[in-house]
């Protein structure tokens, strides 16, 4: 059965990770980072790596790392999206699980005792079950192509790439990979374009297994990306809360208006819910469960615009200061809106259940059988 | 204490079935069940409980079922159950928790809710019905409205008003009422359904004896509201699995109907699917924080969703049914003992799921009472007190 509670080593992680990020990423940090053009926060990515070791919580410990699981790394991501920290440990954790999939033993000691950032080479928006991308693969190997809006990626890093019929490791640093920069809608999780020009490649996977690798990294990205939304809205909810109790119009807290304490009511009802819909998702793909695919589905389908509806509370309640450069409020609801697409839009989602769940759309070929059938 | 373990309670029942044959009288049966203390494991000892952890009653409800042995059936006596028992527990004397504890868990005597009125709804504590002493009586006079059950009560938990100079959430009084007694009338209350799930309860002239007073004289609205906390928090006592409540039945017809299929309602079903799975999860976590000893206010988020999605999946199933949505099954009066949601028309289900943002508290005064008890948010300037 899926447990939904955190457990106290969960409760530890937590409070381990926000004492780092209070100290080392308050939004003001963030907001300066994000004005720099700053592709992610480097010292703070390293004192998450060095000093929480969270690039080995998804490592089993046969590979080097820490065999803590996904639950843990979707505690870390709730806390990370509560700072909205300019950190790739989303892609890292993606990439991570291509590796897993491919039993890819060498590269992830690498990740795991953090000697080495990895990404998966695909769009930010892509869902678990798109069409392959465009990267073909040459003699050599080589890879060409271009990959528009990949996240979390370093500059010296390794790029897991599917290309052709396989799945390729490619060093970020090689010349014959161009990276160009990307003005981003969300600035706190900055994307580039990837341009392959011959690029060497070596596989490490090829034919169905690539397949499988990249889908279950996606599926995890969707799964994981809820409790980093959950982190949003939660931080969105208690910030506007602890504003409209202390702003006074006409002679009253903002917050004692009805149609203000039922909008955040209804925000809180939402929260809790989608609390429920991400642990969920993160617990079934530690348990490696065949409904990995559908709690990833529906927490996406659920949580994406749960975290935007916050966001934009969030800057509505505030007024006038809530539509200023000045306070974080911009920072959370463009993360809320950019997440609310990436690894697949909440429609694309609900399209996805459609099929897991037996809900077909009109005039599907199951539809026209059993119309013709009578059944 | 050693027993209070699932084990420790297992062996309890067990030993307990030697002596009594879940096969024989049955209310001879529920009897001894409670006073043996299994019929709920956290009241304390004498009260029909052992002062065990509230999670392990469903180890020892399983093991009686188990066994065959006959139940209280909970469902024909929900509000005392539900609502007049833990009041009692927390607020009664001794003398009236003998008096009244064991037939109301047996079922032998039914309980009601004599509290909202035509011109208290929400607003409860503006209540009218007045207690007046009289020697060791008190006699109340006033009217009732929405009381489930009514009919088949043998006592009510009442609040009357006693004091009609206090502020108004201070001049009320906690009562049992006597649903037999000279004066109390109950007529049935037919709905939007065509049926009446509930009664209005006129009061003339009844007479209460002061030892039937529940609480100090003035204390009713703060004893009130543990019988409101626990209609607020009762969930079900199974968690649903997945398609189990309305949501089951819009998607069995969906796929058993490809000729009602239209994309706008398509999307509209997926909606409500996830809606509805985000809610029984959410749900499932709140069992979870129960069980682990650490209750939160997520009661509340699975009221309000629950009114919201029965009525909005309701709606969506007499949609889907087109020409089927026009006919409705049955408008006879009738009296049920709860309704018939999964066994009637669609229609049926529609009208009904009205009620569920109305009944126990409105949606409304919900989310005001979230705002308020849950985020810390000011309450509204009153004119009332």
């Amino acid at each position: 059965m899926t447990e939904l509670l955190y457990d106290a080593d969960e409760e530890a992680l937590r409070g381990s990770v926000r004492a780092l990020l209070v100290a080392h990423a308050p939004w003001q940090r963030v907001l300066a980072a994000v004005d720099g053009g700053e592709s992610y926060d480097e010292t703070l990515w390293r004192l998450l790596v060095d000093q929480i070791g969270v690039t080995g919580l998804a490592v089993p410990v046969e590979h080097g790392g820490a065999g803590a699981g996904f639950r843990e790394v979707a505690v870390v991501l709730e806390e990370l999206g509560r700072a909205v920290a300019p950190v790739p440990f989303l892609g890292a954790v993606v990439a991570t699980r291509a590796l897993l999939a491919c039993g890819e033993s060498t590269l992830l000691r690498q990740v795991a005792a953090a000697a080495r950032d990895v990404a998966l080479a695909v769009g930010l928006a892509t869902a678990p079950d798109a069409a392959p991308g465009p990267v073909t693969v040459g003699p050599g190997p080589t890879l060409s192509g271009r990959v528009p809006g990949v996240a979390d990626t370093a500059p010296n890093g390794l790029l897991l790439v599917p290309a052709g019929d396989g799945l390729y490791a490619v060093d970020a640093a090689e010349p014959a990979v161009r990276r160009h920069s990307v003005v981003s809608l969300d600035g706190t999780r900055p994307l580039v374009d990837i341009e392959f020009v011959a690029a060497p490649a070596r596989p490490v996977a090829v034919g169905p297994a690539a397949d499988t690798a990249v889908t279950a990294a996606l599926t995890a990205g969707a799964a994981l990306l809820a409790s980093e939304q959950v982190g949003i809205a939660q931080w969105c909810l208690d910030t506007t809360v602890a504003y409209v109790r202390q702003r006074h119009q006409f002679g009253r807290p903002v917050g004692s208006f009805q149609a203000v304490k039922h909008r955040l009511a209804d925000l809180w009802v939402e929260l809790t819910e989608a609390r429920a819909v991400a642990r969920h998702a993160a617990d079934r793909l530690d348990a490696a469960s065949s409904e990995a695919a559908l709690a990833a589905a529906l927490a996406q389908a659920y949580c994406g615009p749960v975290a935007v509806r916050a966001a934009e509370a969030c800057v509505q309640l505030h007024g006038g200061l809530g539509f200023t450069w000045e306070h974080p409020a911009h920072l959370y609801l463009k993360r809320a809106k950019s997440a609310a697409i990436a690894f697949g839009t909440a429609d694309r989602h609900r399209a996805a259940l459609a099929r897991l769940v037996d809900l077909p759309a009109p005039g599907t070929v199951d539809d026209v059988t059993a119309g013709h059938t009578g059944r | 204490m050693s027993d209070h373990t699932a084990d420790g309670l297992r062996a309890l029942v067990a030993a307990f079935l030697r002596r009594h044959d879940p096969g024989g009288d049955r209310l001879g049966f529920l009897r001894a069940r409670f006073d043996a203390g299994l019929a709920w494991v956290h009241h304390p000892p004498g009260r029909g409980g052992l002062g065990a952890p509230t999670d392990l009653q469903a180890v020892v409800d399983d093991a009686f079922a188990e066994a065959g042995a006959p139940d209280n059936q909970p469902r024909r006596n929900s509000i005392g159950l539900g609502m007049a028992a833990p009041t009692l527990l927390r607020h009664a004397s001794e003398a009236q928790c003998q008096r009244w504890l064991r037939p109301l868990w047996t079922g032998e005597e039914v309980w009601c809710q004599l509290f909202s009125e035509p011109d208290a709804g929400s607003d409860l504590a503006s209540l009218r019905t007045r207690a007046v002493p009289d020697g060791d009586d008190w006699v109340v006079d006033g009217q009732k409205v929405w009381t489930s059950l009514a009919h088949e009560a043998r006592w009510a938990i009442l609040l009357a008003r006693t004091d009609p100079a206090a502020p108004k959430h201070h001049g009320i009084t906690y009562f049992v009422c006597d649903m037999t007694a000279p004066g109390v009338q109950v007529r049935p209350l037919r709905q939007v359904t065509g049926e009446a799930e509930f009664n209005e309860v006129f009061l003339t002239g009844v007479r209460i004896p002061d030892t039937h007073r529940v609480g100090a004289v003035g204390h009713g609205w703060q004893i009130a509201r543990t019988t409101l906390m626990n209609e607020r928090v009762a969930i079900g006592g199974r968690p649903m699995p997945r398609e189990g409540g309305m949501v089951g039945v819009l998607a069995r017809l969906w796929r058993e109907r490809p000729d009602l299929r239209t994309g706008g309602l398509h999307e509209e079903v997926l909606h409500a699917w996830v809606r509805a799975e985000a809610a029984r999860l959410a749900a499932l976590r709140l069992r979870q924080l129960i069980a682990a000893g650490q209750p939160g206010p997520e009661g509340s988020a699975v009221k309000l969703s629950f009114a919201e999605l029965s009525q909005r999946i309701s709606g969506l199933e007499v949609e889907l049914r087109g020409a089927e949505g026009l006919r409705h099954d049955d408008w006879t009066m009738r009296r049920p003992v709860e309704p018939d949601l999964l066994g009637r028309t669609a229609t049926y289900r529609y009208l009904r799921a009205r009620g569920n943002s109305i009944e126990g508290g409105t949606s409304e005064i919900l989310r005001s009472i979230i705002a308020e008890r849950v985020l810390g948010l000011p309450a509204e300037p009153r004119v009332d007190r």
